[in-house]
């Protein structure tokens, strides 16, 4: 547990939209995406997710419906709208930018070798 | 448009409300369900998996409104369930609710009512287009607003910052309609009256500048829209009718529209009559007499681009030409500008002082409220611990918490603050029809308008966020697990809480009202009973013009002396006297006067400035005012003897030096004759009941001629009963002379009127603070001996007295008060100040008053406390330690 990061704020939406663009998916299972595709390296908690997904169909980016899961059981199903799939692009890239530019500001600098 | 988008998507979402609930959970069920279908394969029992699921879930309660508040529905949504949980707990609780509703309607009702006066007499212009650059012009130091004739005519052509300049007199005249000669109240206006205003006729036309053409030369009447109502009965073939101004034919030219009464707020004039027919209306003409300041007042706008400092300019330069020319009776012409509607500073001065004044108090009387209501919240949320508790530990966030306690206190402070406003609003409504006073055209036009709607809403919001913030510190700082743990709080804090803070600063505002209101009964009852020069006791009064029936030059004196007479011969009568205008009747008319040896008469080399009063030789017999020395006049003192006047002692020592250095010695008058004093009387009380002394003259009618006419009627016994014989003894004299009979008591009343409404308002302002301050010593009390039941039980148990339970229950309290009354005594007796500006001789350095203070403070006390009291003594520890 203890080597799991804390999210940055304003993340989890991101990770919602990359989870669910890997094709439909309900709840639970942009859980274990997440924790699949991040090598289960970052901290979520589980009722915290849905608040975002109400976000997100919200604001358009997801569209939900239900239908039956693996298990046989009723669940809520997203997928990615195609305004979704366009902010998921935007925002990978600047995230990437973003990450880049802090890596690079945090990286060892030749005058500290 | 994204606007309108999201605020449909929040309707719909409200009306999807109950579907969308039922979705959230079935959604959250759904997740937690296969978290177990996990947990379960990887081989814990179904029921131990479900439990796990759950717990790593997290606060399903927290996450579900989350969920529904990031889906947009739930702002509304939210709002409605605060409101209606918040309706639900205030029905759980009647008693709070009353009580709360109760105090609020009262404090915010009395800032209603006193801002809608404010709003009214002060901060509304009158009701004239462009108001705002309307302004009436002062004149000298002491900011007089009435100017004479020759002056006003001189101002108004010599301006450059004006657009034009009207002026009006307010003044009483004798009407005869063809039926029942009676008298009415008129403004005498400029015949550019109604032009410079911009005014517009309702019915027919008005009369303008051209219509003028010397004296008498338009006789025209335009009526208000009241008097055409009460008195035509709103007939629209009135216009071109004519009717008879004391017995001169006037035509009725039109009539004003409704919401124009006038330029005075508070006179309901019933007509309008040009000033140029002043000699058939007034009886004299004083159109030439630069001395002689007979107009109230003069008024205009500012032309476009002109400032009110350009404008004075520009007057001033005007004064000093004038002061030059008219060296005789022109002295210290500077000017200013005021707001026209209350005549100026005069009466908008005080009047000003005193409303601010009570707006405060009403303010302070709020502030008490929500105090008193702030320590009520803060109870019940201590009381409510246990629940909030249990909310926030079922993962409902403080804030959710905070804004339920704050739709509690909206919702109590709207409903509060609805029913003070609708009282308010009838009480305005009242006041504005009431007409206050027999003898005087005094109405008092504060109807509500919207502003006053928006102050009560105001109010309520902010006093509801006021009393609605003091139990935030206490919920943030709940610990859940604690409060589950030990029951309510119990701790007995010896530290002071804001509660405290807030009894204290209640208790204080309260004794401040209380001082307040105590000093203003105390100068109204001195007041009454003060010395006025006269004794209104046993007399009647029979009030008249001569001049509304005609009667001119000595046609006048003749009639008043056979009126004398004639009212002498009725049995019962002791003694009558006439004096040409009342004291304290709507000020007085006054003359500057020198000493015998000043040659030049310029205003600034003046002994003295003085009131003046015409009078038979008989009037201080009738009128009780007692001659000090000298001789009093007599109808040998005609226009054939040489000048005499009976002066006071004012008069006297501020003219001559002392009393007996002024006896038979001479003075001057304003046109230079010389004049004897023969007699010196007491000092009286002239223009009003808070005035210094001030000096007096009285003049031989038959040498000062003058048609105003008020004969004092004394009597040996109760004067009421006399009033017929009075009235027909006049009518046999001359049927068709308007008059009036009253009392002088009766007539006092107006005199009395001003500072009589402000004992009334700060009375009930005062009676508000006491039953605030009784209810939040209750309240305090009651609390603190229900929380401390289970130690005073103890402490019966152990042996405790009486007096030890008592003061360990309501020591606290007491002590508060004690604090508390101090502060507001203090504070109370600095306000008071103020107060003597309208009352007469309001002093807070009144051991009665001090005394009154404490008193009505310890009764207050008591009071409040006894109900607690008995409930702390009637505690019985057996059944007390048994329950618990």
């Amino acid at each position: 547990m203890t080597d799991q990061a804390q999210l940055l704020p304003g993340t989890l939406d991101l990770l919602i939209l990359r989870a669910v663009s890997l094709g439909p998916l309900h709840g639970y299972g942009v859980l274990l995406r997440i924790g699949q595709i991040s090598g289960n390296a970052l901290l979520i908690e589980q009722g915290a997710l849905y608040p975002g997904l109400f976000r997100l169909v919200r604001q358009g980016l997801l569209k939900a419906s239900w239908g039956t899961s693996e298990n046989n059981r009723r669940a809520k199903f997203y997928e990615l709208t195609v305004a979704g799939r366009k902010r998921l692009r935007q925002e990978t890239a600047s995230w990437n930018r973003l990450a880049t530019a802090i890596g690079a500001a945090l990286a060892p600098q030749s005058e500290e070798v | 448009m994204k606007l309108l988008d999201s605020l449909r998507f929040r309707i719909a979402t409200l009306f999807r409300r109950s579907r969308m609930n039922a979705d959230i959970d079935d959604e959250l069920r759904s997740h937690i369900q296969h978290r177990a279908d996990d947990l379960d394969r990887s081989g814990l029992p179904r029921v131990e998996a479900e439990r796990r699921a759950r717990i790593e879930f997290g606060g399903q309660v927290r996450f579900k409104e989350e969920s529904r508040e990031a889906a947009g529905g739930t702002f509304i949504e939210s709002v409605i369930q605060d409101v209606r949980f918040a309706f639900r707990m205030l029905r759980k609780s009647p008693g709070f609710t009353f009580v709360a509703v109760v105090t609020l309607a009262v404090a915010i009702g009395a800032n209603a009512v006193v801002f809608g006066v404010l709003d009214a007499l002060i901060l509304r212009p009158l009701n004239v287009p462009q108001a705002q650059s309307l302004y009436g012009i002062e004149r000298g130091a002491d900011n007089a607003v009435n100017q004479s004739y020759p002056d006003y005519l001189d101002l108004r052509e010599r301006n450059r910052s004006f657009e034009d300049l009207a002026a009006y007199n307010v003044t009483a005249v004798g009407l005869d309609t063809g039926h029942n000669p009676s008298s009415a109240w008129i403004l005498e206006v400029t015949g550019n009256y109604f032009d410079a205003l911009g005014i517009q006729p309702y019915l027919g036309r008005f009369f303008h500048a051209a219509d003028e053409h010397g004296p008498n030369s338009a006789p025209y009447i335009v009526l208000t829209y009241a008097f055409w109502h009460t008195h035509f009965q709103d007939d629209r073939g009135v216009v071109g009718r004519t009717v008879q101004l004391n017995r001169h034919p006037f035509a009725i030219l039109g009539v004003a529209p409704p919401e124009f009464r006038g330029t005075v707020v508070f006179v309901a004039a019933d007509f309008w009559v040009p000033l140029v027919n002043q000699e058939q209306v007034e009886g004299v003409n004083v159109l030439n007499a630069r001395g002689n300041r007979g107009i109230l007042m003069v008024l205009g706008h500012l032309k476009a681009g002109v400032t009110p400092a350009q404008a004075v300019a520009d007057l001033n330069s005007i004064g000093s030409y004038l002061e030059q020319t008219y060296p005789k009776d022109d002295g210290h012409m500077t000017f200013s500008l005021t707001r026209p509607g209350l005549t100026g500073d005069w009466l908008g001065g005080p009047l000003k002082a005193f409303l601010t004044g009570l707006m405060l108090l009403a303010g302070l009387i709020l502030l008490a409220a929500c105090a008193n209501l702030g320590s009520l919240f803060a109870a019940r949320a201590a009381d409510r611990s246990r629940e909030l508790a249990l909310r926030l530990a079922l993962g409902s966030g403080p804030l959710r918490i905070l804004r339920q306690l704050f739709t509690e206190a909206v919702l109590i402070s709207l409903i509060g603050g609805a029913v003070g406003l609708w009282g308010s609003v009838w009480l305005l409504r009242g006041l504005s029809v009431w007409e206050p006073l027999p003898t005087a055209p005094l109405h008092i036009p504060v109807n509500p308008d919207a502003n006053v709607y928006a102050v009560a809403l105001l109010l309520s919001l902010a006093s509801a966020f006021l009393f609605g913030a003091v139990p935030v510190r206490q919920v943030l700082h709940t610990d859940p697990y604690q409060v589950i743990k030990s029951g309510s709080i119990s701790t007995v804090g010896r530290r002071i809480t804001i509660r405290d803070l807030l009894l204290v600063t209640q208790i204080a505002i309260c004794a401040v009202l209380v001082t307040s209101s105590l000093v203003a009964v105390r100068g109204l009852l001195r007041s009454i009973h003060s010395s006025f020069g006269f004794e209104p006791r046993n007399a009647m009064l029979v009030e008249t013009d001569l001049s509304m029936a005609g009667y001119t030059g000595d046609a006048t004196s003749a009639m008043q002396k056979r009126m004398i007479n004639a009212l002498e011969a009725i049995p019962g009568v002791q003694s009558v006297g006439m004096v040409d205008r009342l004291p304290l009747y709507y000020g007085a008319n006054e003359s500057l006067v020198f000493t015998d040896q000043t040659t030049d008469l310029r205003p600034g080399n003046a002994a003295a400035e003085t009131t003046i009063y015409k009078i038979s030789p008989e009037y201080f017999d009738a009128a009780g005012t007692t001659l000090l020395a000298g001789r009093t006049l007599t109808w040998h003192d005609d226009k054939n003897a040489p000048r005499v006047a009976v002066v006071n002692r004012e008069f006297a020592s501020k003219v001559f030096g002392s009393a007996t250095k002024a006896l038979n010695k001479y003075y001057k008058a304003k046109d230079g004759s010389r004049i004897q004093v023969v007699g010196i009387v007491e000092d009286g009380k002239y223009a009003s009941l808070a005035e210094d002394p001030q000096p007096a003259m009285f003049l031989p009618v038959l040498q000062s001629p003058s048609s105003g006419a008020s004969l004092v009627v004394r009597s040996n016994g109760d004067p009421q009963q006399l009033t017929a014989a009075i009235k027909s003894t006049v009518q046999n004299l001359d049927a068709a002379l308007p008059f009036t009979i009253r009392t002088w008591s009766q007539e006092l009343e107006s005199a009395l009127f001003p500072s009589r409404m402000a004992t009334l308002s700060l009375g009930v302002l005062g009676v508000m603070g006491a039953l605030l301050s009784i209810t939040g010593i209750f309240g305090m009390a009651m609390y603190s001996v229900s929380k401390r039941k289970k130690e005073l039980g103890i402490r019966m148990a152990l042996g405790a007295q009486r007096k030890e339970v008592l003061q360990a229950a309501l020591g606290r309290a007491f002590k508060l008060l004690a604090f508390g009354s101090a502060a507001g005594l203090l504070l109370g007796i600095l306000a008071s100040r103020v107060l003597a500006f309208i009352v007469y001789q309001a002093t807070p350095r009144d051991p009665l008053v001090l005394a009154g203070v404490v008193v009505a403070m310890s009764l207050l006390g008591l009071l409040a406390a006894w109900i607690p009291a008995q409930r702390a003594l009637s505690i019985d520890p057996m059944i007390l330690l048994r329950e618990e």
